[in-house]
């Protein structure tokens, strides 16, 4: 054997015996610690922000993260083998659902009574009950989308438009405007794989134009939706079908005008916030509407250590941890908590950019879906793939809508979801017209 | 060869050398770059305002060492397994001819036509049943299974290549079976035994799927970067990219010898 | 001997077992969830797979990189092992080289073409300095089909010829010297001589490096989503894309099982194709 492989075989083995020595056996390392899993506060410096600076003075704590369906997958798992390694979950409302037919979530009354001074809203603490009359979860934060307006792209702006109230219209002629003069398309969206172009799709252009998210999703308010959001799209940076996070592209100069998620344009507007504006997305025939977020912590039933699970969440609910969660990551206390005057100029442009979008005077509220179980996934490939096949593909709009209004009717059949905001309410599951 | 032949002979090799190595140079640049680095315009290809953030950034996050030392012991024991398990079969089929040789070949290939990632999925509920879930153990099951097949077709080609009649001959001598193994056939088969194992040890750590969905807290280095590399500013899925790279670099040279002594014999 | 009767038996038995729990056990699982639908035991998820919108798609781009890839690979490796061959010196430090992307993941692969091919990337920096373009260009969106599958081609073809240069150089190298120079004596050129007498003779590597890197290559996926998301679906990305981001393991495990009927079949075309007669198979 040369030399050289002598080593590195040996350095494996060694390192392996190493491994497994200081880790006490091929098995749990810190078994005596929390595991709190989150589908939120994920990427990398977000996640480490909670853990040196949010868990700071909480019993000690894994914070894992992972997206959405592992999360589901491995819940459901740990219920089904009846092992648990996690204590706390936290994510948002609607992925906290489909944890409730499966039993995952241990009820938190207990919870509740103690964070009861808190302040938070009584309408949030009853959308943490998930239905069941028990709480289940405690609000935890909260956040919505917004748009975020590079102020170079200001002096174009069409004659007549206000960038606080703009319509799709006048997007249109906005980016359309820049193109023409610039020669770029700067309007931006989140429609890589990672993005939340759905949730602009279902959260903001349909209720905006049909005053419904499910109910009207083939009509002739859709149609004419679909026409104008084409055009929009003409000046819409082709790179977005890679955007994840639209901080990327704004800081790096190709996106002037992006839509996205508070949290996720937050380090673009803290790098610069002199460069930027916060405004409300644009509005419709039938309102300007937004789509607030909830996120959520609960107990797995049978947490290996309840007690602290109970420890975290009174801190992670405490007005101090909210609001340095607000100066940090970008999402807004649900407690009755003043944000300090002191804030960060990037997140206060988000906090009045949040406010804009809340106090419009057309703002319709549109909530995320609720009661799809594990179909919420299926259920934002049916507007992503109307969006592909309409706005990328260039597929004749009333067909494809007939087609895909058909997906969503077995989704909606199958889940027996009943219709949520801004869809009135219905018996049974959700009409698909 | 001629002058200009040789000049052609030569550039090209140092074309294909380069064509390997420019875009691991490039990407060490763009892991020591920082943020700016990964939007400025235009690049440039000697490094200017190094910043060992980002790498720093990955090797200060809570877990990463943890990731790290799961994804040895992972990656050692798939070495340990696949070749304990491996090199038996490996032998057999290279010194006897018996009923159902070829069906273990096909079988073998058969693992290979068919994406791991989903097979994770049954075996998610499995494992928890019977506490491997989670545990570096799991994860390097799983990875012997990918590993184990390359192994044995591996070993069978190295112990192939071994005359059969050293081993009679020690037979005539007087030894055992397993002591002609251990003193005629194992010392030479060893070296490429060493690579097949260090080969196993690269497969594991480079899976990914397998090794995210079958953990939470003990994950191994490489789902530890999906998991984060996937939604982090392109800055981070550089330096993560270099991160993955480096050990590779060095396994392959530390088997570059043996690399032949597998993969050539063993396509015969 | 009796020994020699049930004793290949028994040194096969403990990978044969292992393989049984762990590969064909869930393999049996997989196949039973993917004829489990919301509507029961049916076709339904087939029927849901063949209707989606990336299916067609998937499959053509798949195909397409599959038959790009691997001629490409075969070609350049040949031109590689030959090149071998010939090398009077620096041989090991060319081979190690040239075989550093075997141990590169996939998932550092697409990164590495990431790095060089997004917007202001190192190959676009490189076109703006010669003025062939006027600044940071994108090539990799779905507007951009044609560049975005160059570019996939270009990753795939850098990480993973390493391993069919490696079969190949080994194939090389048990063809007898003493035919070549016969050969070159009776005065036949270069390339008859490769022709007549080294592809004849390597076909035996050839079909193992055309089998492994085709099954590998109808599993390319973390290339393709590293550089191109979603604007260039493949088969093993929708499988991916319908495990973890719909959430429906039953479509998910019909394109598992879809794919490895492809790879199953294309196995035994490369079986068939280059037929190696036994006594060379050795």
């Amino acid at each position: 054997m040369t030399k050289s492989l002598r080593y590195a075989l040996l350095a494996a083995v060694a390192v392996t015996t190493a491994g497994i020595a200081t880790t006490g056996g091929i098995g749990r390392a810190n078994a005596q610690d929390l595991v709190f899993l989150s589908t939120q506060l994920r990427p990398i410096e977000e996640a480490q922000k909670v853990r040196e600076m949010v868990l700071k003075g909480a019993p000690k704590t894994t914070y894992v993260v992972d997206e959405p369906s592992p999360f589901t997958v491995r819940m459901k798992a740990e219920v089904e083998a009846n092992k648990h390694t996690v204590s706390v979950v936290g994510a948002l409302h609607g992925e906290l659902q489909p944890l409730v037919p499966m039993g995952a979530l241990d009820a938190i009354d207990d919870v509740a009574a103690k964070v009861a001074s808190r302040g938070i809203p009584a309408g949030l603490m009853e959308l943490g009950k998930l239905g069941s009359g028990k709480q289940l979860y405690i609000p935890w934060m909260q956040a919505t989308y917004v748009m975020v307006v590079k102020k170079d792209a200001l002096p174009f702006l069409p004659a007549g438009a206000d960038v606080n109230a703009l319509t799709y219209e006048q997007l249109a002629a906005w980016g359309k405007a820049i193109q023409e003069k610039t020669g770029q398309r700067r309007i931006g969206f989140p429609a890589g794989p990672k993005g939340l172009m759905a949730r602009f799709l279902q959260g903001n252009l349909y209720p905006s134009y049909t005053a419904s998210m499910v109910t009207e999703f083939r009509s002739a308010e859709a149609e004419k939706m679909w026409g104008d959001f084409k055009a929009v799209w003409a000046s819409v940076n082709p790179n977005s079908t890679n955007y994840d996070f639209m901080q990327e592209p704004l800081m790096a100069g190709e996106v002037w005008i992006a839509w996205d998620h508070v949290a996720r344009v937050k380090d673009a507007l803290t790098a610069a916030p002199g460069d930027y504006q916060v405004v409300a997305p644009p509005a419709g025939p039938k309102g300007r509407a937004y789509m607030p977020v909830v996120a959520g912590l609960g107990i797995a039933k049978g947490a290996p250590d309840r007690a602290n699970a109970v420890a975290l969440i009174e801190h992670l609910s405490k007005p101090e941890t909210q609001v340095l969660v607000a100066k940090e990551l970008g999402f807004f206390p649900v407690v009755n908590a003043t944000l300090p005057a002191d804030l960060p100029a990037g997140v206060k442009l988000l906090s009045e950019g949040v406010a804009k979008t809340q106090n419009a005077k057309d703002a319709m509220v549109a909530l995320l879906p609720i009661g799809l179980g594990d179909k919420g996934g299926e259920f934002n490939k049916v507007y992503f793939d109307t969006f592909q096949r309409i706005v990328l593909r260039n597929e004749p709009i009333k067909a494809t809508l007939d087609a895909q209004a058909g997906a969503m009717r077995d989704i909606m059949t199958a889940t027996k979801a009943p219709c949520w905001a801004p869809d009135k309410a219905s018996d049974g599951a959700c009409p698909v017209k | 060869m001629t002058a200009t032949r040789r000049l052609v002979f030569v550039s090209g090799t140092l074309a294909l050398c380069a064509w390997v190595l420019v875009p691991i140079y490039l990407i060490a640049l763009g892991a020591f770059g920082g943020r700016a680095g990964a939007f400025k315009w235009p690049k440039e290809i000697v490094p200017s305002n190094a910043s060992l953030d980002a790498l720093m950034l990955f090797v200060k996050i809570e877990g990463v060492w943890n990731a790290a030392v799961n994804s040895v012991i992972a990656a050692g024991l798939t070495m340990l397994f696949s070749i304990a398990l491996g090199a038996p079969a490996g032998y057999a089929l290279a010194r006897f001819s018996f009923r159902g040789a070829n069906a273990f070949r096909l079988l073998v290939l058969l693992t290979r036509a068919f994406p791991l990632a989903i097979l994770a999925l049954p075996l998610t509920v499995t494992f928890i049943r019977i506490g491997l879930y989670d545990t570096p153990l799991g994860v390097a099951l799983v990875h012997t299974a990918l590993a184990l097949p390359f192994a044995a077709l591996v070993t069978a080609s190295l112990f192939t290549g071994i005359p059969r009649e050293l081993e009679e001959a020690a037979w005539v001598f007087g030894c055992t079976r397993l002591q002609a193994f251990r003193r005629i056939v194992l010392p030479l088969a060893l070296p490429g035994i060493a690579a097949a194992a260090i080969f196993a040890f690269v497969i594991s750590w480079n899976e990914v799927f397998a090794a995210s969905v079958l953990t939470v807290r003990e994950r191994t280095l490489t789902a530890y970067l999906l998991t984060v590399l996937a939604e982090s500013p392109l800055h981070y899925r550089f330096a993560g990219g270099f991160i993955l790279i480096v050990p590779s670099v060095l396994f392959i040279f530390a088997v570059r010898k043996y690399l032949f002594a597998m993969w050539g014999v063993s396509s015969k | 001997m009796t020994q020699s009767r049930w004793l290949p038996y028994a040194l096969l038995a403990p990978a044969m077992v292992f393989l049984g729990v762990l590969f064909f056990v869930p393999l049996v699982q997989t196949i039973v969830l993917s004829f489990q639908g919301d509507a029961g035991f049916g076709l339904g998820n087939y029927g849901k797979m063949v209707g989606d919108l990336n299916f067609g798609l998937s499959i053509r781009n798949t195909f397409l990189l599959v038959l790009t890839v691997i001629p490409l690979q075969v070609a350049l490796a040949l031109a590689m092992g030959l090149m071998l061959q010939k090398m009077t010196f620096g041989r090991d430090v060319v081979l190690w080289v040239w075989t550093i992307p075997l141990g590169v993941s996939d998932l550092a692969a697409g990164l590495v073409w990431l790095a060089l091919l997004q917007n202001t990337g190192y190959v676009n920096s490189a076109l703006f300095a010669m003025g062939l373009i006027p600044g940071p260009t994108a090539w990799l969106n779905s507007e951009t089909p044609v560049t975005l599958f160059v570019a996939v081609v270009l990753a795939e073809v850098w990480r993973a010829t390493a391993i069919v240069l490696v079969i190949l150089v080994g194939g090389l190298q048990l063809i007898p010297k003493e035919f070549a120079e016969a050969a070159e004596i009776f005065g036949a050129r270069p390339w008859t001589r490769f022709v007549k007498i080294t592809l004849p003779l390597l076909k035996p590597s050839l079909q193992s490096a055309l089998i492994l890197r085709t099954v590998l290559a109808f599993e390319v996926f973390a290339v393709v989503y590293a550089l191109g998301g979603r604007n260039f679906p493949v088969l093993v990305g929708e499988a991916y894309a319908w495990q973890r981001d719909n959430q429906n393991y039953g479509v998910a495990a019909a394109y598992a099982v879809l794919i490895m009927i492809i790879s199953l079949a294309a196995t035994v075309f490369w079986l068939r194709v280059l037929r190696v007669k036994p006594e060379v198979q050795g």
